[in-house]
């Protein structure tokens, strides 16, 4: 669970997440604009299927990957958001052609 | 410089003097002083911004109070600047995946890759957290402490509802000191430095008194105790709860009895140690530090490898903290400027190699003080060590029961280290679980070979590269 600081800047960033509206801010990564929208499972496992969340935010875990605009595998962490952008949780493995 | 690609709206020439890898205060040090120098410079970050993990965020953080995160952080403002106007060139968003010892950089940037050379390459690809396998520790509502502190540096969120931190080292007290400051909450820290550790330290304690570490470190300790509830001695630590986290649990010393506490997150820290697998890549000599328990490279004073014309520069070179990053890049940089322009008129080193040894004063005692203790390192039982696979430590131990000796070969065994990040985070506990069922040094047991690619691209882009004429007649049927 995460909020956002009152004293920065408001959010101005909207990007839609397995089809609900989020609001970011511009510097945020996709994986700290889906927790501080209280989204904290980005993924299942290929393995066992279990849910993760991001873990280390800095590109080492890769438990934060999820399907930006129709591309899966991606790093959440790592990429900025964008207005308009499309995110889907990614459930086990990327898809073929995603 | 001939040729030139465009990659993510960013030009990446074919040839460059000097590439460093990496944009913390060890990268943008060096980075500055080879272009001030007049050498053709380039920085690779994965970073949309400068800064590294330790400035994260420095010029462009949506934090207006400054005393949040305090004066040590903004302090790299003045490098991400002098950077700006260095007249280096800065590739934002940049991955590197591949160096070869010839120095061939292979580089992927929004979705497009190719290959560039470096007549000296600068590693600095600093820290990461170290792992830290507890049951549970996959659970979502559990996290590194590093990466809270990421959001708050970057994006001004902090953890909300409640939230206990767990581990040990000065980094520990750093964060828990900026989330209060920020308005946070914390319900409890679980305090895991083993008692022994004292001992061991004492002999130490003469570099600490002198170091400018004792005086922030006491301040900060001192503004945390007074203000959150400190649990000492913690020796487990379990993460429970269903498909997400809902309680902790935990034990003192050798207490017949655990403790529960219902929390929201959990966060873990338990010190930071080299980010090695680039510099393994290109074969670089490693060797195995007791005291720190990791990798760390084997390199002469100014960082140089022994893989010629590669450096490695910052806390990728082994645990020292920010301002020893700097000094080493700056060291390296030196270097690299007498290597390749004699002629060059350098400012003087002395001052750098200076602060370098200011700030390796009283490393020592804490490296001994903040040791993490075996049942953190080396877990037992179900307990996941490599995430992305899902291998425990029982079924590691299962592997070198039937002959598996090391890392290498426990991919085969188990797939262990062979997800997506690539063994980065399972590792350094594959190596120390192997070695402790073994009875054998980690030394002994190694490390994962690293092959490129050392990040995941697709291969449609690996694919893509650019190709000779040479590379086609290869492969093309006549």
């Amino acid at each position: 669970m995460f909020r956002r600081l009152p004293e920065a800047s408001a959010p101005t960033v909207r990007l839609s997440v397995e089809g609900r509206t989020i609001e970011a801010r511009r510097c945020d990564s996709v994986a700290t604009a889906l927790l501080a929208a209280g989204i904290d499972v980005c993924r299942t496992t290929p393995v066992s299927g279990a849910p993760r969340a991001p873990y280390c935010m800095m590109g080492v875990c890769f438990d934060c990957l999820v399907t930006i605009n129709g591309v899966g595998n991606r790093q959440g962490c790592l990429v900025r958001v964008a207005d308009g952008m499309t995110v889907a949780i990614q459930r086990g493995k990327r898809e073929l052609g995603a | 410089m001939s040729a030139a690609m465009t990659l993510g709206a960013q030009v990446v020439h074919d040839g460059y003097d000097v590439a460093v890898i990496g944009a913390g205060p060890a990268g943008l040090v060096a980075a500055t002083r080879c272009a001030r120098a007049g050498l053709a410079t380039v920085l690779f970050d994965e970073q949309a911004a400068a800064g590294g993990q330790i400035y994260r965020g420095v010029t462009e953080s949506p934090l207006t109070d400054r005393s949040i995160l305090g004066a040590d952080y903004w302090a790299g403002e003045s490098l991400a600047r002098d950077f700006a106007a260095s007249g280096a060139q800065h590739l934002s968003g940049a991955t590197v995946w591949s160096l070869t010892p010839e120095r061939e950089i292979g580089v992927s940037v929004g979705g497009g890759s190719m290959l560039t050379q470096a007549r000296r390459v600068v590693v600095a690809t600093g820290a990461l957290e170290r792992p830290f396998p507890i049951s549970g520790w996959t659970l979502p509502g559990v996290m590194t402490a590093g990466a809270a502190q990421t959001m708050l540096k970057s994006s001004a969120v902090v953890p909300d509802g409640r939230t206990v931190l767990a581990g040990s080292g000065p980094l520990l007290w750093l964060l828990a000191w900026q989330f209060l400051n920020a308005g946070g909450k914390i319900d409890a820290i679980l305090d895991t430095t083993p008692a022994v550790n004292r001992t061991a330290a004492r002999p130490h304690l003469g570099g600490f008194l002198r170091s400018p570490y004792l005086s922030k470190g006491l301040k900060l300790l001192w503004a945390v105790r007074r203000r959150v509830r400190v649990i000492g001695n913690v020796t487990e630590i379990r993460a429970e709860g269903e498909g997400r986290l809902a309680r902790v649990v935990y034990r003192v010393g050798g207490s017949p009895d655990t403790v529960r506490l219902d929390v929201n997150n959990l966060l873990l820290h338990q010190g930071v140690v080299p980010n090695v697998n680039l510099a393994m890549s290109v074969g670089i000599a490693h060797h195995w530090d007791e005291v720190q328990a990791c990798w760390t490279p084997t390199l002469d004073a100014d960082g140089a490898s022994s893989v010629d014309g590669i450096f490695v520069a910052g806390d990728g070179a082994g645990i020292a903290g920010a301002e020893a990053a700097a000094a080493r890049g700056a060291v390296a940089a030196s270097r690299i400027v007498r290597e390749l322009m004699p002629e060059a008129l350098l400012a003087d080193a002395g001052s750098d190699v200076a602060t370098l040894a200011r700030y390796s004063r009283g490393r020592s005692f804490l490296d001994h003080f903040y040791r993490p203790a075996k049942a953190f390192r080396v877990p037992t039982g179900d307990t996941i060590v490599c995430r992305c696979e899902e291998v425990t430590a029982r079924q590691i131990v299962d592997a070198v029961a039937i002959g598996c000796p090391g890392p290498n070969q426990l991919k085969s065994f188990l797939r262990c280290g062979m997800g997506p990040c690539q063994g980065r985070l399972c590792g350094l506990t594959v190596t120390e679980v192997i070695a402790d069922a073994r009875g054998v040094a980690p030394e002994e047991v190694g490390y994962y070979r690293i092959r490129p690619p050392v990040k995941p691209i697709t291969v449609a882009e690996l694919a893509a590269l650019p190709k000779t004429d040479a590379a086609v007649k290869a492969v093309v049927r006549v």
